[in-house]
């Protein structure tokens, strides 16, 4: 893991902490994002912490752009990296996988995915080895996922499985990106699952789709009443998969303003996942669904 | 009093000078495109640098007023009439209540600013009333101005003389040939030395897909990556990294073929490689560009982009000087 620090322009500062995914990348980047929100520096004004790199943007008529960077690359060297420990969340995803919605606009943009033929499931579960689709969705949600970035539209989770790297499901996005895609889609795009916020432009492969909003402007829904944006960096995700009946009845829920989404709060140690993470995996599940 | 939108255009949308503080949750500070066109016409009508006004893009709105107002049109030329005739852009309108707004055709530049004393009164969200369509945020109901809707205005500022004009040399828009500079960075080192000279030395086009999120450019020659193995996490295309923030004034070559420039309302980050950032002083320019429009990259480093931001800012002092 080498850090890379480069210029954005003259009101950016773009750190690169590693140019390949991890979760030890990960948490190095939220340490040292730690240590830069402390040190409250004169001119900066956002912070943007992402997957295994962050970003910060300025004011350079309050702070040169070379002064900044020196003062990042400091605090890279005082901030406690050691401590890769969390108190966090997980939080039940309800998925229903091979959903019309996702599969009507999958058909509508074949002509620009690399399986004109098949699905985005078919062609996932395939190149990643697995028979059938259902033993992929089975791997797509059998273990939790970790949400390392937060963005690009709209509360947009990034989500990270929490397996062994050669475990870990990989696909390209799709060639082209398409112009459309439904809001709530679970999508799939080189390392990361998303949930897309809203509806939209999107280039990840769509596998499913959630009945739980993650983005609510208006903050009418309840457990966004505090603020429209649900995910934050960190929180950890379990996807349950669910069939029609069960989508149905979860978006009436959510309608009349009674669906509640299960969140258990966790603590999440790196150096305890890396060391057994079948066990880590499965404490988070009893902690998921303990009453 | 409000205004009553007879006519909407092509995409009228009510922005100020956005909504700093949300880019890590995807929620791009969105804002005026032409920030000094905004600032401009805001200053002819009296009211606060930032008030919310309408930004039209290439074809004007239909406006009645039902109370007098003090009205400015700043930014591309789209000459305003007032009940069917010509008026001045650049310059403080007075219109009475029943009279109608509207514009003849565009002459050039893309976007133009429309100030009315008082400013544009809708709820502001996450301290902005700018249209942020994408979120549903801001605007009208999170959406752009259509016919039927009634536009509040807030209480007006300072008295403003009618007539009074933003003298030409004070207006920025872009040169001929359109010039854009840019700071090479970011993922730079993706490019092999033969692509990084091109990308500067063709002319490139604006594309059709040109819009408040970004700008796509076509026409120069697709770009050569310094071969690699992909990181993990990365994607496969040469094009794609591990996803990431992306600066406002970026510039990403998605398959190395066409580039996009994120402009105000930008997409916070994804798995694109971006090759530098277009300057500072430099983005009020680009809201300014129709399709088509022939543009040239110009490279430069630090010292010029901070330099061309103080030459930025002194404009908007002489702008400001005879409103103090």
């Amino acid at each position: 893991m080498t850090t890379r620090y480069t210029h954005g322009g003259d009101e950016h500062i773009f750190v690169e902490i590693d140019e390949a995914m991890s979760l030890e990348a990960f948490f190095k980047s939220l340490s040292i994002t730690n240590a830069v929100r402390e040190a409250d520096i004169k001119g900066m004004t956002e912070i943007c912490p992402a997957n295994a790199s962050y970003q910060i943007k300025f004011n350079p008529d309050i702070i040169h752009p070379d002064d900044l960077m020196a003062e990042l690359k400091r605090l890279e060297q005082t901030a406690d990296v050691s401590d890769a420990v969390l108190n966090t969340r997980i939080i039940e995803v309800p998925v229903y996988y091979q959903d019309p919605w996702t599969h009507e606009t999958l058909m509508r943009f074949r002509e620009r995915h690399q399986d004109p033929t098949g699905t985005d499931l078919d062609y996932s579960a395939r190149i990643n080895g697995y028979d059938s689709v259902d033993d992929f969705i089975k791997a797509h949600s059998g273990a939790p996922w970790f949400v390392s970035m937060v963005g690009f539209v709209s509360g947009l989770p990034f989500l990270y499985q929490m397996v062994e790297r050669e475990k870990q499901i990989q696909v390209p996005k799709y060639l082209r990106p398409r112009t459309d895609t439904p809001k709530l889609t679970v999508g799939y795009g080189g390392s990361f699952s998303c949930i897309y916020s809203v509806r939209g432009a999107g280039g990840y492969q769509m596998f499913g789709i959630t009945p739980m909003p993650i983005f609510d402007p208006e903050q009418k829904i309840s457990y966004l009443k505090d603020f429209m944006v649900f995910f934050k960096p960190g929180d950890i995700v379990k996807w349950k998969p669910i069939s029609r009946e069960e989508y149905d009845r979860d978006v009436a829920a959510v309608e009349a303003g009674t669906f509640e989404p299960r969140i258990r709060e966790v603590m999440f140690s790196l150096e305890d996942f890396n060391k057994d993470i079948a066990g880590t995996n499965a404490k988070l599940e009893e902690a998921l669904y303990a009453n | 009093m409000p205004i009553n939108v007879k006519a909407a255009g092509l995409s009228v949308t009510i922005q100020d000078l956005g909504r700093p503080g949300y880019y890590h949750l995807g929620i791009p500070m969105g804002g005026a495109m032409d920030r000094l066109a905004l600032r401009a016409a805001n200053l002819l009508v009296g009211n606060d640098e930032g008030a919310a006004a309408l930004e039209a893009v290439f074809v004007g709105p239909e406006l009645e007023f039902t109370e007098d107002a003090l009205v400015a049109v700043t930014g591309a030329e789209l000459p305003p009439k007032l009940d069917g005739e010509p008026m001045a852009t650049w310059t403080t309108l007075k219109v009475k209540a029943g009279q109608v707004l509207s514009f003849d055709y565009l002459r050039s530049g893309a976007r133009a600013y429309i100030a009315v004393s008082g400013g544009i009164d809708t709820p502001p969200m996450l301290g902005s009333r700018s249209t942020y369509a994408i979120g549903a945020l801001g605007g009208v109901d999170g959406r752009a101005v259509q016919p039927g809707d009634v536009l509040p205005l807030g209480q007006p500022g300072k008295a403003v003389t009618e007539g009074t004009t933003i003298p030409a040399e004070l207006r920025r828009m872009p040169g001929n040939p359109v010039e854009l500079r840019v700071l090479p960075g970011l993922y730079w080192h993706r490019l092999t030395d033969a692509a990084g000279k091109r990308f500067f030395a063709e002319t490139w086009k604006v594309a059709s897909e040109a819009d408040r999120m970004g700008y796509r450019f076509q026409g120069g020659t697709p770009i050569e990556f310094v071969e690699r193995e992909q990181p993990f996490g990365a994607g496969s295309d040469p094009s794609n990294i591990t996803d990431s923030c992306y600066p406002y004034g970026s510039i990403q070559i998605p398959g190395g073929t066409e580039p996009i420039i994120l402009h105000r309302d930008a997409v916070s980050g994804g798995g694109f490689f971006t090759i530098g950032a277009v300057i500072s002083a430099d983005m009020d320019l680009i809201g300014q560009l129709q399709p088509h429009t022939p543009t040239r990259f110009i490279k430069v480093n630090m010292h010029t982009a901070l330099s061309a931001r103080r030459d930025r800012a002194d404009l908007l002092e002489q702008i400001r000087a005879p409103f103090a």
